[in-house]
């Protein structure tokens, strides 16, 4: 039980993928202009990356190993991500017309996102086994998920604030990123 | 086969890919089956917004070619029964900010209107009949028409046609179903004390302080 608790504390604040590993950076900054789109993406993101970290897992311990294969990761995970986006797209836009109206094209999209891939690269070379990996992802797309949130609640008050010209829209949004940053160093060393 | 696979790692890595391609795709190929989407269902969201009064006043035949219009892309705010609160409605659906009623369409009514047949007029011409969208108005050729009040939704289209100019729109009654209690126009006014204005209610707070 501990380790788990470990697992998910390590992935979620001190290796967090997007503002420690710096993985993922595209929907972290393009999708989170509403906290309402930013709280559909992170739930499909996360989604989306546990589902790979098991399917990555099932791919690279069943078919890859025994077969000698391993230089083939990275192809065969992709091949696994764009399924398990595809078929997220299939379930949100039969689940929720509205969510996949406003996500647009950031679903497709997370396919090149590269922190799922990162997730399922990460997990095969740390050699964890399928409960830590799937766990591993689902820890990596909650902390996607809380700094998003975070973010994009921060934007919402950022666009009502008081900005100086030059800095207004994407440049107040990367210092306030960087600043994010530099506040998650401070969790490294908690475990 | 399978020894000949496992030593030519070139076949293997053909084999397991094309594998693996060949289970994702048969898994994506029921998964579109399952979770197949008939129709477009904020086609029918939007439909629901709109007053359903199939006016045309849009430019479109009714309020469902109107929906499907804004689904694909078209601007909200042609609906001149629904007026500012539908295009608010519709801005909120579909996340984009809400622009003012377009007054090419039409003008919002300040009343809810239905229309009204002066009986004893009407020559029977059931021109206004084959006008109405809806079905509201009662009647056969030299005989005189009516208006069913509950199914009329005041859309106007049957007074143009009318050749004898008979059809009023007249307010619809209030009535203690509808009944809304008007704000008084100045609430500031209502106690004497506010009536001194700004200055003295700025001097009244630096003594509260």
């Amino acid at each position: 039980m501990a380790e788990f608790a470990v697992i998910l504390v390590s992935s979620i604040l001190i290796n967090n993928y997007v503002l420690v590993q710096f993985l993922g950076l595209c929907p972290f900054m393009g999708v989170s202009n509403k906290l309402e789109s930013a709280i559909g993406m992170a739930a499909a993101t996360t989604f989306v990356l546990t589902l790979t970290a098991m399917a990555s897992y099932i791919v690279n311990a069943m078919v890859l190993e025994p077969l000698g294969l391993i230089y083939l990761r990275t192809i065969a995970f992709i091949l696994v991500i764009a399924a398990v986006v595809q078929f997220t797209k299939m379930f949100i836009e039969k689940t929720s017309p509205l969510l996949y109206r406003v996500l647009g094209v950031f679903l497709p999209l997370i396919t090149t996102n590269c922190a799922v891939l990162g997730v399922a690269l990460q997990n095969t070379s740390k050699d964890l086994n399928f409960v830590q990996s799937s766990l591993y992802g689902f820890g990596a797309g909650a902390g996607f998920s809380l700094v998003l949130i975070f973010f994009s609640a921060m934007r919402e008050r950022l666009s009502a604030a008081d900005v100086p010209e030059s800095f207004k829209g994407a440049a107040i949004a990367m210092i306030t990123a960087g600043l994010m940053s530099l506040a998650f160093m401070g969790f490294s060393g908690l475990v | 086969m399978i020894e000949l696979i496992a030593q030519n790692p070139i076949l293997a890595a053909l084999v397991a890919l094309v594998g693996l391609s060949i289970l994702f795709g048969a898994l994506l190929g029921f998964a579109a089956e399952k979770f197949k989407v008939v129709g477009d269902p904020i086609v029918e969201q939007i439909d629901e917004l709109l007053p359903q009064t199939q006016c045309g006043q849009c430019g479109f035949p009714g309020c469902r070619p109107y929906a499907e219009s804004i689904a694909a892309g078209d601007v909200i705010n042609k609906c001149p029964p629904g007026g500012q609160s539908t295009i608010n409605a519709i801005a909120n659906l579909l996340d984009v900010p809400a622009p003012e009623l377009d007054a090419e369409h039409g003008v919002e009514s300040e009343v809810k209107t239905v229309a009204y047949i002066r009986e004893d007029e009407c020559i029977g011409c059931t021109k206004c009949i084959q006008a109405c969208p809806v079905d509201a108005i009662l009647g056969a050729a030299k005989l005189m028409h009516t208006v069913i009040t509950d199914e009329c939704t005041g859309c106007d289209l049957c007074v143009e046609p009318c050749p004898v100019d008979c059809i009023d729109m007249l307010p619809v009654a209030e009535t203690i179903a509808d009944w809304k209690w008007t704000i008084p126009a100045k609430p500031g006014q209502m106690i004497a004390t506010d009536r001194r204005g700004a200055v003295a209610s700025a001097d009244h707070n630096e003594d509260a302080a």
